[in-house]
């Protein structure tokens, strides 16, 4: 096993298998919160914090106790317990180190517990028998890929939230106006990420 | 069907409760709620009617549960409580469709799980079981879950017949028999983008502008109704007014 196998991971989670274009991950946050830049990054900070540190956490927690005690079926459960205490965690963590960063991320934190691309990806990470490289570069794999579709997310918040402020001011039929312009718009997009299909 | 029938003879508020999901409070249409699953499992109308039955089970028996112990829940470990009982029914789900319809399964993958964090199921939970009887929570997830497979069968109904011509059945589901209900055998005008990721989100945003279009002419309506009752009623009032003057200059007459 070579170094290049964590630089595919990344390339083909952030770009190849885009959470929010290509695997429907996360659309939720995508459209509600992407109406400012700003905000939009602020949201994709927050979910590359959680979703690194979930895809850890549930893959260690899979395989040190679920596989163990033969209760892998408790696993959507468990993983959204662990999700949803963790984002908990960061909340309390980021309240009490820095007061600022609190205020601009607050309201986008109990969200993330909604979101699907984190226990989207912690799922996927299991599914993907990352565990037949050995535990221990399967857990690093695990955290790559993760860490790619987090990258992923961010790009598309932040190329999305540019797209739609201009969105905002262009003259549109009043029907078409707001989420289904949207849409069309990340279809479009989606569309143009299927060319990279098959670049690694 | 029968359980439908039984409720729709009680109140008419019960009745209103069970359609107003439909397109009045569709959980698409209107609150862009459960967006992941409706782009992603639409691809054909087959997957969109199976997973609508998922989260009908899914949302009637966790809102039956939430309805039955909210008084036991503490208030500061609501959400999570609600979660867990979520993802209890979301596992039974995922395990009756491995055992039954291992098709329907395998091509739902990754979203039978997801279930969980669909915010439809949760925000039905807080902002309607936690409130009400069981009844009516039970009625209000038929209601919601109804209306949410409605929509995702008119995503997969559209997406499946532009990307193939045809809507076939019996494919994921496990059904004894096999066919299309409809067979255009027009394999030189698919268009296969359409079961791809790029046409679910230019189908959901087609449809739903056309929904909007249909609300904005009914608002217009409603409001071109009033701006004619209040010039009616400013009429007689001018009317009366000059009654009014007239009677009581004919009296200093």
């Amino acid at each position: 096993m070579s170094w290049t196998i964590f630089f595919t991971a990344i390339i083909s989670s952030m770009l190849i298998n885009n959470v929010v274009l290509l695997r429907f991950l996360g659309v939720c946050p995508f459209l509600g919160v992407s109406k400012k830049t700003e905000s939009g990054l602020a949201m994709s900070i927050a979910v590359m914090f959680v979703m690194v540190m979930a895809a850890l956490v549930t893959y260690l927690l899979y395989y040190l106790v679920l596989v163990p005690l033969n209760i892998e079926y408790i696993q959507t459960i468990a993983f959204i317990l662990i999700i949803a205490s963790f984002v908990q965690l960061v909340e309390m963590f980021i309240k009490r180190f820095s007061k600022k960063i609190y205020k601009s991320l607050g309201i986008y934190l109990p969200l993330i517990t909604t979101n699907c691309a984190i226990l989207g990806v912690a799922v996927a990470n299991i599914s993907e028998n990352f565990i037949d490289y050995g535990t221990l570069p399967g857990l690093a794999l695990a955290v790559t890929t993760a860490f790619g579709a987090a990258l992923g997310f961010g790009l598309i918040m932040f190329s999305f939230s540019t797209i739609r402020e201009r969105l905002e001011s262009a003259n549109l039929p009043e029907s078409w106006k707001g989420v289904p312009v949207a849409l069309v718009t990340a279809g479009i997009m989606a569309l143009a990420f299927l060319g990279l299909a098959g670049i690694v | 069907m029968a359980k439908q029938v039984k409720k729709s003879k009680q109140e008419l508020s019960k009745l209103q409760n069970l359609t107003k999901g439909f397109l009045k409070e569709n959980p698409i249409f209107v609150f862009l709620l459960g967006m992941c699953p409706a782009l992603a499992v639409t691809s054909t109308l087959e997957t969109s009617f199976g997973m609508g039955v998922l989260v009908i089970f899914v949302l009637v028996l966790s809102n039956v549960v939430v309805a039955l112990i909210k008084d036991f829940i503490p208030k500061e470990v609501k959400i999570p409580s609600y979660i867990v009982i979520i993802s209890t029914f979301v596992t039974i789900v995922g395990m009756l469709t491995e055992a039954y319809a291992p098709l329907l399964h395998e091509s739902l993958g990754i979203f039978i799980p997801l279930i969980v964090v669909n915010c439809l199921i949760l925000g039905r939970a807080e902002s309607y079981a936690s409130k009400n009887n069981v009844l009516n929570s039970a009625i209000d997830g038929l209601g919601m879950a109804l209306g949410f497979m409605f929509a995702l069968m008119a995503i997969g109904f559209v997406r499946e017949f532009m990307a193939t011509g045809a809507i076939a059945y019996g494919v994921f589901l496990p059904l004894p028999f096999e066919g299309s209900i409809v067979n255009l055998e027009t394999y030189l005008f698919n268009i296969a983008v359409f079961s791809g990721p790029a046409g679910g989100f230019i189908v959901i945003g087609t449809l739903l502008a056309i929904y909007n279009g249909f609300e904005i002419r009914k608002q217009k309506k409603a409001e071109l109704e009033r701006q004619k009752l209040i010039e009616e009623k400013k009429r007689i009032a001018l009317e009366k007014k000059r009654q009014r003057e007239l009677e009581s200059a004919g009296g200093k007459a």
